[in-house]
């Protein structure tokens, strides 16, 4: 079909791409992993478990690890409960407005990351916006210091960052349900919370699954929101593997998470793929 | 308002008694588009009734109106003695089968059938008997398990025709339903179909915009043309005694013969022929099959035409040839194959068979 000169220059790029900044940057950390770090600070390439040994037995690791996962689900399930209910609406309701919410919901996304994170600080922190609020209308006295530099603050934050990576699949789901099967519902004689129970929900399960994986996946590996607003109670595991590769000058050790955390995000997102694939329905 | 402004001519009241479902001045627009104007049509118990039209018609719109997915500018509908037109669809006495069918992609074949069952919250024992049963009419038995990706087409129109029909609505409204389906296919399940709603006594409100098939399957047929009622007859009725020139048109091929009355005869350019008419100008349908050659058959009273043939067309059972005749005029004429004559030739017809039809419907 196509000319040999042709298919290499589609293919070898991206090939070269994933070759070069992907597999052996990973592999580069996959053989850390292995290494350790002498008394002198050098790293010794001599090959050992002590690593993924000490990630089992130190508990402060395995600890932040589960503590990560613990916001990251938090994350999942707020952004689940905020942008499926925005998705249904936008799809099934939002009649000629609809664009124009789309466009809304977008837009935050392309304000830096950062920005929104430092919004966040402004709102939460003790002479913030918020306190400000509580102290005005006399709810509070002082201000409420437990807002900011908690995991309550990380959660929160994520969940403003990552609820429209959720909504999107899931309206995408939505959007592609066919409306005459939510006729041919009522025609049946289902009302309208029977047909989303029976007939929109089972339909739009890939758009939550992949919505649900993209903001635990995300939320897991964040390491900014919890250097922001995390406080010490908030730190999350990627904190643990930036100072390790930092401060700490432990590069084995913080390779050895780094891969325990990618080996648990690929069999997330191979799980997620696989279950999407059984509830859809072309 | 308080009666209809379109009469509809020359109906044949098939409705004895009380009708199942009565269309009482119903009317939609969207926004300034008028799509359906002043409809009122009875459907009598156990009846099939097509509603024809072209696309754009507004035959769907009246359908969806019967449903309930949408609703009407103005009018009512009645059922039973209730009004339903402030009902929401799944309120209704009323089953749809879909144009594209819409079978739930996630759910088999059998709890397809059996969702209207389940919402209705059915005991367990009596949905599986009445699905059973079901599938089995329409043959679908040994596909039960399957999803509705996995049949073709044709298996697919049955699920849905199952879907619908086990709930035992008083009225199945179809949305052209055959379309999607090759043309054997089609005449088969037309057949398939008639001999169901038979069966099951239902009445069947059948849209489609295929005359032919709205005249093997009805008993009635209700001819839409631009959201306003053309004609309302049996298929032979609406065939042989057109109100309009649109029906005379629609329906099958014809000749329409312009030209004016006066003093008891009809005068259509060099032709003229005794009527019974008041005096005016005046259009006569005359159907392809009721020209003949002069001579073939003994016509009393039989007008007399000569023309040239100008273009003929095989069709199997029949053979059609066009026939120039002076003035402009020129005639279909529609006979058995090997009967058809080619270059210069006679025809003629009974005055009884060029039937007078309007222009447009009647108003009062």
């Amino acid at each position: 079909m196509f000319s040999r000169t042709y298919r290499m220059l589609v293919t070898v790029p991206p090939l070269a791409w994933v070759a070069v900044f992907l597999l052996v940057p990973y592999g580069l950390m996959f053989c850390y992993s292995f290494w350790s770090v002498s008394s002198l600070q050098t790293i010794v390439h001599s090959w050992n478990l002590k690593n993924y040994q000490e990630l089992l037995q130190k508990p402060v690791y395995w600890e932040t690890l589960l503590r990560s996962m613990w916001i990251a689900v938090r994350v999942m399930l707020f952004s689940l409960f905020l942008g499926y209910p925005l998705a249904y609406f936008l799809s099934f309701h939002a009649g000629k407005r609809k664009d124009l919410l789309y466009q809304m919901v977008i837009i935050p996304l392309w304000v830096s990351y950062l920005v929104r994170a430092y919004a966040w600080k402004t709102i939460l922190g003790s002479d913030g916006v918020l306190n400000a609020l509580l102290e005005r209308i006399h709810l509070t006295h002082h201000p409420v210091e437990f807002l900011l530099y908690s995991p309550f603050a990380v959660v929160l934050t994520l969940t403003h960052i990552y609820t429209p990576f959720t909504f999107l699949p899931i309206y995408a789901a939505l959007e592609h349900i066919p409306r005459n099967l939510i006729e041919a519902s009522h025609d049946l004689g289902a009302n309208s919370a029977q047909t989303f129970w029976k007939i929109i929900f089972p339909l739009s399960i890939p758009g939550v699954l992949a919505g649900a994986t993209f903001a635990f996946v995300l939320s897991l590996g964040d390491f900014l929101a919890p250097l922001l607003l995390g406080g010490p109670s908030g730190i999350m595991i990627s904190n643990v593997v930036v100072s390790l590769f930092g401060a700490a000058y432990n590069w084995p050790l913080g390779a050895a998470i780094a891969f325990c955390m990618l080996l648990l995000v690929v069999s997330l997102l191979f799980l997620s793929e696989r279950l999407e694939k059984k509830w859809s329905f072309s | 308002m308080t009666s209809p402004t379109i009469s509809v001519p020359a109906t044949t009241e098939s409705a004895s008694g009380s009708p199942l479902l009565s269309i009482r001045n119903v009317a939609k627009n969207f926004g300034h588009n008028v799509v359906l104007r002043d409809i009122s049509l009875d459907i009598a118990p156990g009846e099939f009734l097509s509603i024809l039209g072209e696309s754009g018609s507004g035959k769907t719109t009246l359908l969806r109106i019967i449903a309930g997915f949408e609703t009407a500018s103005s009018g009512e509908l009645w059922m039973a003695g209730a009004r339903i037109d402030h009902q929401p669809p799944y309120r209704r006495p009323v089953n749809t089968v879909f144009q594209n069918y819409a079978l739930f992609p996630h759910l088999s074949v059998e709890e397809n059938v059996g969702y209207g069952l389940r919402v209705a919250r059915r005991p367990a024992a009596e949905i599986v008997q009445r699905v059973s049963e079901a599938l089995d009419k329409v043959k679908m038995t040994a596909h039960a398990k399957k999803k509705p990706s996995k049949i073709s087409g044709g298996q697919q129109q049955r699920v849905a025709l199952a879907r619908a029909l086990v709930n035992r609505p008083q009225l199945l409204l179809l949305d052209e339903p055959l379309s999607a389906l090759d043309a054997n296919l089609r005449r088969q399940m037309q057949l398939e179909l008639k001999s169901l709603q038979r069966e099951v006594g239902i009445a069947f409100v059948f849209v489609t915009h295929d005359q032919e098939e709205a005249m093997v399957m009805s008993d009635r047929i209700a001819l839409l043309r631009s959201g306003e009622l053309e004609q309302v007859a049996t298929p032979r009725e609406i065939y042989s005694r057109p109100a309009t020139a649109y029906v005379a048109q629609f329906l099958g091929q014809t000749n329409l013969l312009k030209g004016e009355v006066r003093s008891g005869l009809a005068r259509c350019g060099a032709l003229s022929w005794p009527v019974s008419l008041r005096d005016g100008p005046a259009i006569f349908s005359l159907r392809p099959e009721h020209l003949r050659l002069e001579g073939a058959e003994d016509l009393p009273f039989a007008v007399q035409i000569r023309g040239r043939v100008i273009h003929q067309a095989f069709h199997g059972p029949t053979e059609s040839i066009r026939v120039q005749c002076g003035d402009g005029l020129v005639l279909l004429m529609r006979a058995p194959s090997g009967h058809v004559p080619n270059g210069e030739v006679s025809l003629e017809f009974s005055p009884a068979d060029a039937i007078p039809v309007r222009e447009s419907p009647e108003r009062i």
